[in-house]
């Protein structure tokens, strides 16, 4: 039992580091891009998208031995949808400011490439248990790297943090980072980050061989 | 809505309030399938294709369907079902009737089910509100804006190739740089103003 948590834990770390859908596989840019205006509506879209990941891997985790092979895109999507529409009524009931600010990205989760590519990839084949982590860990991963592109465009854009005010009257918000253009430019910094923190294990990867076998350099 | 009315509002969806660069619907294709003009226009004909047939079919879903029986709140549902029918019988046919056309569009029609700008631009058309007319018009333009966006980036991209940046920034990071620019180029045209 405990060998089994371990290894979930191990697929959440996965999930948000090395494996993170945003910052590494690249997946769901359209709600990455539109949503990090504010720290708020990031951890609002995050975690929607979050519950509705688990909801759907864990059904169709379920379904997998039923559903027809040719048919299965056009089932997952109904699945998910279902949820989707879920999270879209409770969001209205409960949390009417939140789903003013995000519009229409919430029902526009229905076509996040995250959710279809987790239920491809892994719901289709895994058991139900592991496809709920797998979603968890994807969906905080999600909301991780979300938040992260939130902060910098929020505290530099607006000059505050989940709408509290960080530098007082003075401060003069550069307010590209709040437009269009600032997403794309903040996620590419963020991504040429993440980037060069891999080219550098990769390097000390490399070190290390040259160190053991001369041969690998050559294979390079 | 007037004539006039409807080119401006078509006018607008396609510079001012252009899908990619001021709503962020369609980023998938955009920053996928982007490489070369030639497949970006291949996927904008595509996407303009199936906007226009999708604007208009899911306009007659939710208004003589949808709102009859009361049943609004499933519309994102019955939207992505009407979209994904639609494509699959777009393909079809091409592949029936005009093959030429299917070998060219042919690839990217699976893509564009999941392509959120189609769904977006449904969705849209409902808030707003919408006339028949008007949702056709706004389907279309829109997707013009977004094949504008995805050629005119293509044409970035080629270039893009031969620049050196620093190895962090290399492939898809510079990629969203350039389009950060872009953006910040078609942000000059929220100075319009129709009031």
């Amino acid at each position: 039992m405990r060998e089994k948590g371990r290894a979930y834990l191990a697929q959440i770390k996965a999930g948000i580091l090395d494996n993170n859908p945003v910052l590494v596989q690249l997946l769901g840019m359209c709600p990455t891009l539109a949503v990090t205006t504010s720290v708020t509506n990031a951890i609002g879209m995050g975690l929607a998208a979050t519950a509705v990941l688990i909801c759907s891997n864990l059904f169709i985790s379920l379904l997998r031995k039923f559903i027809p092979k040719q048919v299965r895109i056009a089932a997952y999507i109904v699945i998910i949808s279902g949820f989707v529409t879920t999270v879209e009524l409770l969001m209205k009931a409960y949390f009417p400011a939140l789903d003013r600010a995000l519009g229409l990205f919430i029902p526009l989760i229905v076509v996040n490439c995250i959710i279809l590519a987790r239920a491809e990839a892994f719901a289709s084949k895994n058991a139900p248990i592991a496809s709920m982590v797998d979603g968890l860990s994807m969906g905080l991963g999600f909301t991780a790297a979300l938040v992260l592109i939130a902060t910098v465009r929020e505290i530099l854009g607006a000059g505050s943090f989940c709408g509290i005010s960080l530098f007082g009257e003075a401060y003069q918000p550069a307010i590209i980072f709040i437009l269009p253009s600032g997403a794309f430019l903040t996620l590419g910094f963020i991504l040429a980050a993440v980037q060069k923190v891999k080219n550098v294990q990769q390097d000390r990867q490399k070190m290390r061989c040259t160190e053991c076998s001369v041969e690998e350099e050559g294979a390079e | 809505m007037s004539f006039t009315d409807v080119l401006l509002l078509m006018f607008s969806a396609i510079l001012i309030e252009n899908f990619i660069f001021s709503r962020f619907y369609g980023c998938c294709p955009f920053l996928g399938v982007s490489e070369k003009p030639e497949t970006a226009l291949g996927m904008g004909m595509a996407v303009t294709f199936v906007m226009t047939m999708a604007s208009a079919l899911t306009w007659v879903v939710y208004y003589s369907i949808l709102a009859p029986l009361g049943l609004e709140y499933l519309k994102t549902i019955a939207f992505i079902l009407v979209i994904a029918a639609l494509v699959q019988l777009i393909e079809l046919f091409l592949r029936r009737f005009i093959p030429a056309l299917y070998a060219s569009l042919g690839i990217y029609l699976p893509l564009i089910t999941t392509n959120c700008a189609v769904l977006g631009a449904a969705l849209v058309n409902i808030q707003e509100g919408y006339s028949f007319i008007a949702s056709v018009a706004y389907g279309f333009a829109a997707a013009i804006g977004f094949t504008l966006a995805i050629v005119i980036f293509a044409g970035v991209r080629m270039r893009l190739q031969f620049a050196d940046p620093p190895r962090a920034f290399r492939g898809f990071p510079l990629t969203l740089v350039a389009a950060g620019l872009l953006a910040m180029a078609f942000s000059g045209f929220s100075g319009f103003s129709f009031g």
